[in-house]
């Protein structure tokens, strides 16, 4: 396989991890207010991610500097373009990183508070602009000769965009009741699992929506098989959230949100940056990347410490995979 | 004011920002894994309490060293499309492995240990923060290399076709010369602050409270981390004179700038203080060192140190019309404040160890609120240190190679840059109160009553409360 192949896939896997890793973890920021009726039950469900949400975040920044290492021209297209967008992320992703570590660090109401909607808000705009900047990218947008974005901050208002936001934003919220559901014992258990399936079935209709839409811009036969398995997977996870089997259920959203993402990256191939106006302007997986020799070396450490990570991260989701309620929850 | 002012603006905020709680997560990281190794070898309950304690204004320093990165990973892209173009083949490789091999290790080991001291064997629990130190010092590693490429480009050549660099010897880039000092000077600079965190929040306990039952452990709080400042400013100054050994070749000009020296020299004198002109092109009054600064840049007394106007006439040559000299004021007066600040808390951090000697307790008011300076010295000393040798590079973005005004994003407008600019700016001025109030409460509250934390059991009580929860 070519190296700029490898590297495609590569930095499709990151992003889809990342998706499938933050998503709950935004799922949870979001739900904060709807699930969590006091203080006490809102640090139960900022426990079920606060050891993780760090590590998960790393997929953002690995697949934002392989992105900038393998593939150059794409990483500086997309971010200067996107600029607003991004700007809105860091900023969303700032508030929320500094609201878990901090929101536990003063008693008074009015301090929760406030960092609880910085959770909120700091979940729900990524979760909602990543679906749209993807969606964007998938579509196509004006690049010029010289690759750069000419299209302004309303070209990335189109309809086809914004579904891919609200279908984000679905799987994620679905996701995360799942991901609440399978971390929790006593109501806020039953709570998730019933809001789970409700949100479900209202985020398969957009996700098949969105799916359908997008393989008549751009398809391929992988991308069609991507597509199908996710909306089985979710179907059946939702199957499975009403059945209550939890872990069935968690398995199924993830698949889903994996599969959706990787449906976008195999309609795109070889593209990464379909240009509306000038052909020239398209950035493909060839034109967009480095040389073959830093792609090797990357490729070597790729290969080496992909693995090794993995082997961590899964452990320690092993260490916390104790269910925990409102008795865990220390006095301080 | 155009894109270009305001994007150099944010870079310089962010980043001077970003680096006002990295120093503290890299000493800090490591100190508290030493202070955690010597209560499991010891058993001893202060150093329990010394970990937990200086653990949480770890923790609370480092939630901001996070978040202040992300913005500094996507802001080459955003702000710097045409330099991340230029260099990507070679830049993106250091920050792409930074991320896998040490942002990876550090998130998910903290993670681990914040949240792991009831669940982890002890030895696993300790062997968590040695992972997230490591990981922490081993990212600084990748970034300043990243750096110096920009500083001193090695490995890579331009690509005829395309204009682009690209890169031929990674090894090159990762033993730049650059880097092999850089990195140990950036890393001796940052226990300079930890070792004095540590000190003020002793000592400040010690004087308030003379004989509390945790006087111990602020006595060796306060020992160790004024031992930390003195190794640590020993470090700095060795590896500082080598590096500025290393610039003076790779990028005399920057030193010649530091130093306000006009003209070329041998020997050359060190200034202690010299005032230009304003267009800075000639010196009108100056102190000096005779000697010194040959010594400095070419380890021989009589060396002969290049000025700024013989530079800037071979740089018009090499490199076509053009001003070639960085701001002299401001590169002159952080390199001194640079120096200044960081030697000032290594003065401090003796008398701490004066007062303290043969069992004595410090009681002085006075040494009270230099104590409580003593952090906030070496961190103004690093930000000069980088304000000097970033802005020491200017007018290049990537020395010899391109123009930081080449380097720019052409799409980007002049709005979006001011927005996203004033964004950063409130956000990071808001959340620095936040934190800094936050550290003074967690400091003031003192080292923590330590319960033994029991041994993790799967079978045991399902209901019992987690040891740490946020
Ligand atoms: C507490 C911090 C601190 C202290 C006390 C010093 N430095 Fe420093 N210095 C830094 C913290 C720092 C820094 C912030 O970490 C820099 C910025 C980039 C770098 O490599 O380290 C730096 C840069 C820096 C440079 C620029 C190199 C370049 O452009 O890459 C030189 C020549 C020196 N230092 C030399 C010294 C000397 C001779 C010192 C004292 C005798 C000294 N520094 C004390
Ligand atoms: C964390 C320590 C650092 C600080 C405090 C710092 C500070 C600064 C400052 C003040 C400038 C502005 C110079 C000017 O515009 O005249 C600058 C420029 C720049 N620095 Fe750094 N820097 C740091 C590390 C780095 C590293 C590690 C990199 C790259 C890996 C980097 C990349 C750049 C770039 C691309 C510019 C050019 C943009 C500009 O000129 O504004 N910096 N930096
Ligand atoms: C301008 C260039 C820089 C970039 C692109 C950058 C990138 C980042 C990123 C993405 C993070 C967040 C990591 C996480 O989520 O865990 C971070 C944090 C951090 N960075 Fe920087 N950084 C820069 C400058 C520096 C420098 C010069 C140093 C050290 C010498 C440094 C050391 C650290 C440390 C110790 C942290 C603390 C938290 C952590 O690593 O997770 N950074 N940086």
């Amino acid at each position: 396989m070519e190296l700029t192949t490898i590297w495609f896939l590569l930095v499709a896997v990151l992003f889809t991890g990342y998706f499938i890793l933050e998503g709950f973890d935004f799922g949870v920021g979001m739900l904060l207010p709807v699930l969590g009726r006091d203080d006490r039950e809102r640090r139960v469900m900022i426990n079920t991610i606060g050891p993780v949400w760090d590590g998960n975040e790393v997929w953002l920044i690995t697949a934002g500097g392989a992105m900038f290492a393998a593939f150059p021209e794409w990483y500086a297209t997309l971010f200067s373009g996107f600029y607003l967008p991004l700007l809105l992320i860091l900023l969303a992703l700032i508030a929320r990183g500094v609201a878990f570590e901090y929101r536990h660090k003063r008693p008074e109401a009015t301090w929760k508070r406030r960092w609880d909607t910085a959770i909120v808000v700091g979940s729900l705009l990524p979760a909602i602009l990543w679906g749209v900047a993807f969606a964007n990218i998938l579509r196509g947008v004006p690049l010029d000769a010289d690759h750069e974005y000419v299209g302004g901050l309303l070209n990335l208002l189109n309809p086809y965009a914004l579904l891919g936001g609200a279908t984000t934003l679905a799987l994620f919220l679905t996701h995360g009741a799942v991901f609440i559901a399978l971390k929790t014992v006593g109501d806020i258990r039953d709570r998730a699992a019933t809001l789970a399936v409700r949100l479900g079935v209202a985020t398969a209709g957009l996700a098949v929506a969105f799916l359908t839409w997008t393989l008549t811009i751009r398809s391929s036969t992988t991308a069609v098989v991507f597509a199908v398995g996710a909306a089985l997977a979710l179907l059946g996870g939702l199957a499975a959230a009403h059945a209550r089997r939890e872990g069935w259920a968690f398995t199924g959203t993830a698949v889903a949100i994996g599969l959706a993402v990787a449906t976008l990256f195999a309609a795109l191939f070889p593209n990464v940056m379909p240009s509306t106006l000038d052909p020239a302007g398209t950035l493909t997986a060839t034109n967009a990347a480095s040389t073959p020799y830093t792609l090797t070396i990357m490729t070597w450490v790729a290969v080496i410490f992909t693995p090794i990570v993995l082997a961590y991260q899964g452990w320690t989701y092993w260490v916390f995979r104790k269910r925990i309620g409102v008795a865990h929850i220390p006095q301080h | 004011m155009d894109a270009l002012d305001v994007a150099r603006w944010q870079f310089g905020v962010t980043t001077v920002y970003h680096f006002l709680f990295v120093p503290l997560t890299i000493g800090l990281s490591v100190l508290v894994a030493i202070l955690q190794t010597l209560w499991h070898r010891t058993g001893d309950e202060k150093y329990l309490k010394l970990t937990k304690f200086y653990g949480k204004l770890f923790l609370i320093n480092f939630a901001m060293g996070v978040v202040t990165g992300i913005v500094q990973e996507f802001q080459f892209g955003m702000n710097w499309s045409d330099y991340s173009r230029f260099v990507g083949d070679i830049f993106g490789a250091p920050l792409a492995i930074e991320a896998l091999v040490a942002f990876f290790l550090e998130s998910t080991f903290i993670g681990l240990w914040i949240f792991g001291w009831d669940r982890l064997p002890k030895r696993l629990h300790l062997a968590a923060i040695w992972a997230a130190a490591i990981g922490t010092n081993l990212s600084a590693y990748f970034i300043l290399a990243a750096n110096s490429f920009m500083q001193n480009p090695v490995g890579y050549r331009i690509n005829p076709d395309t204009g682009r660099a690209e890169l031929t010897d990674f090894v090159a880039v990762l033993t730049n010369k650059v880097a092999l000092i850089t990195f140990p000077h950036t890393i001796a600079g940052a226990f300079l602050v930890a070792g004095s965190l540590l000190v003020a929040v002793a000592l400040w306990h010690l004087i308030r409270n003379r004989d509390s039952a945790d006087t111990p452990a602020y006595r060796f709080a306060a020992k160790f981390g004024a031992w930390v400042t003195l190794a640590a400013t020993a470090a700095v100054m060795i590896t500082g004179d080598i590096q500025g050994k290393i610039m003076t070749q790779v990028q005399p000009m920057k030193m010649a700038a530091a130093e306000g020296l006009y003209e070329t020299e041998s020997p050359a004198p060190f200034s202690v203080l010299t005032i230009g002109s304003l267009d800075g092109s000639r010196e009108l009054f100056a102190i000096k060192i005779p000697y010194l600064l040959s010594y400095l840049g070419t380890g021989d007394p009589d060396g002969t140190v290049a000025g700024i106007n013989d530079l800037q006439a071979q740089y018009a040559t090499q490199y076509g019309p053009g001003n070639y000299a960085p701001i002299i004021p401001v590169t002159y007066w952080s390199f001194r404040f640079m120096i200044g600040f960081g030697l000032a808390a290594a003065a401090i951090a003796l008398l701490v160890l004066w007062t303290q000697r043969r069992g004595r307790t410090p009681t002085s008011r006075w040494l009270l609120r230099a104590g409580l300076a003593m952090p906030v010295l070496p961190l103004l000393a690093n930000s000069f240190g980088w304000i000097f040798t970033e802005m020491g590079r200017q007018p290049w973005i990537v020395f010899g190679e391109m123009l930081t005004r080449d380097g720019v994003s052409r799409s980007v407008s002049l709005t979006e840059v001011l927005t996203s600019f004033t964004a950063f700016t409130l956000i990071y001025a808001t959340l620095a109160v936040i934190e800094v109030k936050l550290l003074i409460h967690y400091a003031r509250a003192g080292v923590p009553d330590v319960t033994e934390t029991p041994a993790p059991d799967d079978t045991d009580d399902a209901e019992r409360p987690l040891a740490f929860a946020y």
